[in-house]
Order: structure tokens, then sequence, then C-alpha cells
């Protein structure tokens, strides 16, 4: 990474952190995994599925609100503001900038992510009183959803680089949403006929796949991860970034900044 | 070498929202700045100042035209890190201390990390904000904002800084002090190109100015050129309280303030006042041949090019 997306990343990140907002959806989270352990204590014998399911759930949910609410704005703030003038009247080029804010969103997200883990843990330490050789599974669960924040983090941005931080929200949150059936619309696809066929299968492969990336319920049911998919996965959500990404990029390089 | 050389420079807006129609916001520019000199951009509010500066600052793309920008094409990034750039009524990071904002836009220059922080210390300080450390910026007035944006656009030491409006919400002690601060630059051998609509701030530091309006050139020169057309008149200050009646009967137009008097006299009728003053034994000050004000220039051109308009029509 070159030095001045490292420092757009690195002020993105502090502005997250500075963001009040923010720690009020950690507290949410938090709180969030202290009612799993209440649902946990009065489920019989499925308090770790319970904890798991819940805790996981919270920690993408928030993260991709928290993606949402924060990445629509990376750039159309910065341009309402005006406080990209001062950026990029310095030898900083448009697609460092874009870059930048995604690493600086991403990671903010990746350390929110990790803060949340802990909570899942601590809570599933608490119902359960041990870790078993099944709970490395949630490691994977985790890994899983932080692709998910990359994926988001780019539409937001791709979004934000064109379009006010309203419209942005909708389109980003009606996204993941539709992604995340986008086994049932590939499921749907494959039962048309003709030209909705294509229309239907074109619709379904280009909005993003959530539900491959969602292995929560198979991880708190202790069902097995194969590597395949764990490399399927990454390569998928890669290729997803950087293309939204590469979209957002040669959006804002077409920009005049009024 | 010119600093500046802008080659036809254009922008035109498509307004609407069914029917687009094209608003031209800046016609063919063409102007150039010499290396060293305080340079004017001067036009009434709308004129296509802020737009030439944020295409030279890449920031809104021309319709036609380029520049080259000490020597070079403008779009080379090379160049960006000699140039310094301080907005119209700029807005920062709000959630960001001073030295912070400063620290992080040294950083995107490229000063040094072992100058970073010596470099802050003095810019804040030339910029009389010293007693800012640990204060975030949302608690910056507009005119102490106002000081960052400046210390910002100087901080990497450029060769050219572009001000736009530099003395915008500043008090009467703060655009003194900017206006020391721009002498200072040029003093340091750095180009100042600055737009404002206050053409007493113009007057007294631009070596040469250009006068926009309606997005379109009107006149460009050095303010001495500018300001020098003579009226045919003279200003006489003579050491009194009184006007003698031989300089009322040149037709001179007298002002009394405190013990000096100011007349204006036709030019004919220099020689005979100075005999009048003599024989009251009145005490001469000053003789100077009455100029154009820059003012009254930029009135003529813009009145000029409204005639033109009317005319057309």
């Amino acid at each position: 990474m070159n030095a001045r997306i490292a420092h757009i990343a690195s002020n993105t990140f502090r502005e997250a952190v500075r963001d009040r907002v923010l720690y009020n959806l950690i507290a949410f989270a938090l709180l969030i995994s202290a009612a799993a352990i209440f649902v946990g204590q009065i489920s019989i014998d499925i308090e770790r599925l319970v904890v798991v399911n819940l805790g996981l759930a919270a920690v993408s949910l928030f993260g991709v609100v928290i993606a949402i609410f924060i990445g629509i704005g990376l750039v159309s703030k910065e341009i309402e503001k005006r406080t990209l003038y001062t950026v990029l009247s310095r030898p900083v080029r448009r697609w460092e900038f874009i870059v930048g804010k995604f690493f600086g969103l991403a990671g903010t997200l990746v350390v929110n992510a990790f803060f949340m883990a802990i909570g899942v843990f601590g809570a599933l330490l608490y119902v359960a009183h041990k870790f078993s050789a099944p709970d490395a599974l949630i490691l994977v669960a985790l890994y899983f959803i932080v692709l998910e924040f990359l994926i988001i983090c780019s539409l937001a941005l791709l979004f934000s680089s064109f379009s006010s931080p309203l419209l942005s929200a909708v389109f980003a949150f009606s996204l993941f949403v539709i992604g995340s059936f986008a086994d049932d619309l590939r499921g749907f696809a494959g039962l048309t006929h003709g030209f909705a066929r294509w229309i239907a299968t074109g619709a379904a492969y280009l909005v993003p796949n959530f539900s491959a990336l969602n292995v929560i319920s198979a991880v708190a049911h202790q069902q097995t991860i194969g590597s395949q998919l764990i490399l399927q996965n990454t390569l998928y959500a890669l290729f997803y970034t950087t293309m939204a990404l590469s979209g957002a990029v040669l959006i804002f390089e077409r920009r005049n900044l009024k | 070498m010119a600093a500046i050389e802008i080659l036809g420079l254009e922008k035109t807006y498509m307004v609407g929202f069914w029917r687009k129609r094209p608003k031209r916001a800046l016609h063919p520019l063409h102007l150039s700045v010499e290396e060293g000199e305080i340079f004017g951009f001067l036009g009434p509010n709308g004129a296509g100042k802020t737009t030439t500066l944020k295409m030279l600052m890449g920031l809104v793309f021309p319709t036609a035209g380029t520049a080259r920008i000490l020597g070079k094409d403008w779009t080379d990034p090379e160049v960006k890190a000699q140039i310094g750039f301080l907005p119209e009524q700029p807005y920062f990071y709000d959630y960001l201390t001073a030295h912070e904002l400063l620290d992080y836009y040294g950083q995107l220059s490229g000063v040094p990390a072992k100058d970073l922080k010596h470099r802050i210390e003095e810019m804040l300080q030339r910029v009389g904000l010293t007693d800012v450390k640990g204060v975030q910026l949302r608690k910056f007035s507009k005119g102490m904002l106002q000081r960052v944006g400046i210390a910002q656009a100087i901080l990497h030491d450029p060769k050219l800084v572009f001000f736009d409006e530099p003395m915008s919400g500043l008090d009467p002690l703060g655009r003194r002090e900017v206006r020391d601060l721009i002498e200072q630059l040029k003093r340091e051998g750095k180009t100042v190109f600055f737009s404002t609509h206050i053409l007493s701030d113009a007057e007294a530091l631009c070596d040469r100015v250009a006068i926009i309006h309606k997005g379109e050139l009107r006149g460009v020169g050095a303010v001495e050129e500018l300001t020098s057309a003579v009226q045919g008149k003279v200003e006489v200050i003579w050491q009194g309280t009184q006007t003698p009646s031989s300089m009322k009967a040149l037709g001179a137009e007298c002002h009394v303030t405190g013990d000096t008097v100011r007349a204006v006299i036709p030019e004919s009728q220099q020689d005979a006042a100075i005999d009048a003053l003599r024989r009251e034994h009145l005490r001469l000050i000053a003789i100077t041949p009455l100029r154009t004000s820059l003012e009254a220039y930029f009135v003529e051109k813009l009145q000029h090019s409204q005639t033109t308009a009317g005319t057309t029509k």
C-alpha cells in the first residue's frame, strides 16, 4: 500500500473511531450478546446453538449497518463539506482517495468485528463453561462475515461516488437484502425459460452472493466448512470488491466537484 | 518562466432536469502569471473565479483548453507537490485538532516526518494560532478556520500558492496579518495567485490583476498601469486650515482635514496653484497627479461589459 493510501485510510479509521454513533452501535451489539446469554440460559440443551446463532447474526447485522451508515457518506460527505478540495489539491490521485477510504472503513469494521467476536466467545464461554474443537469454526464464520463487510464497503463506496447518502443507503441495503437471498434468486432463474431466464440469471449473478457467505447456521450446528468453500468465498469476495471499487474509481475519476 | 499559463480553459455546465441546456461558466481563458508575482484574480461573485481555480486544482474538468503550472502539464501529480491551495470558505475535518489536520495534510504532501512537527508549529505561529493544542476544529471560529486554511496551504513550502478569497471571514486585524503574510511569501520568492472581490486588498498587494466578469476576461495588467490613467487633474496638499481665495478661483475642490488642506485642481492650473500658495506663505506638502483607482477601473470594465451585452441584445 502506498503511503498516501495508508494516511487516508488511517484518517478514515480515526473519523469512525471519533464518531459517537459508532460507539452506540458497538454498545448495541454488546447488548445483543447479553441477550444471547439470557436466551441461552432459558434454552435447554441448545444454549450453544442459540448463542452462536444470535451472536454471529448480531456481529453481521451491526457490521453491515455500520458499513452502510459510514460508507454511504465517505465520498459524498467529503464533497458536500468540501473537505475533499484540500485533499485532492495535493499529490493525491483520485483512485488513491477511494482505495484509502475503502481500507479505512474496512479496517474499522475488522476492528469492530474483532471486539464483537470477543463478546460472542465470552458469551459462549459463559453458557458452555469451556471451548470445544468445533468452536474454532466460529472463526470461519467470522472470516466470512468480514468478507461480507468488504463487499458491503465497496458497494457503499460505489453508490457514494455518484449518489446522495440517502439513495446510497437505500441501494446498498437493498442489495444486501437481495444478496442474502442470492441462492433463492439463482434457483428461481433455473425455473424460468427464454428471455426471462437470461434476465433472472443475469440479475442473480450480478447481485452479491451473501447467502454463500452465511455459514452461521452451519457453524451453530457444528457442521464442518470445506476448505474449498473458504477458497471460493475468498476469491469471490475479492473479485466482487475489486469490481465494485473499480466502478467507484471510474465514476469518481470523471466527477466534477462543484 | 511563467508560473501559470492558462491556455484557453473553458467550462460549460449542462443545467436543467429534463431538457438539459448548456450554461457557460467560463469562456476560453488565456492568462499568464509570472514567477514571483502576486497576481489578483478579480471579479464580482459568480464571475467564474472559483471555477477557474477549481479547474487548475483538478477538482473540475474543463470543457476545453489546458494549462501549464510551473512549466509542467497541470495534470502532472508532481506539480501538486509544489502548489498550495486555500479554497473559499474552507471546511476541514472538524473531529481533528489543528495539529492533527496539518499532520495529515503534511503527510499527504510528502513532508518528511522528521520535519513535520517543527513545520506545523512554525505554520501555526505564522498564522497566529498558538494556543490551540488539543482543541478540535469544530470549536474554531470562522476566522480561526481561515487561518488554519492558510497554514495548510503553505505547510509544505510550495512554490506557488492559490488563495480563493483569503480575507473572507477575517476581522480587520486578521486581514492585515494575511496581507503581511502574502507579502512575506512574495519576499520568499513564491508566486501568489489569489481571487478576491475586495479591490482594496488587490490594489494594496498585487503586482498584476485580471478582471473577470460573467466568465469572460475583461482586462489584465499591472496595477500601476491600470491605475495610471491620469484624469487631467492633480491633487495639491498644503499645511493650514483655510483655503485662500486665489485657490478657490482656480476651481479647486478643497477639503480640510486636521491641519492640512487637500484640493483637486485641473492639471493646467498646477503652476498657478503653486504661485497662489507661495503668495499666501502656505507650506506645500505634496502635489501629485490624480490616478484612477482600481475600483474605478473595475467598475468601468464591468459597466462596459454590461453596455456591450445590452447593445448586442
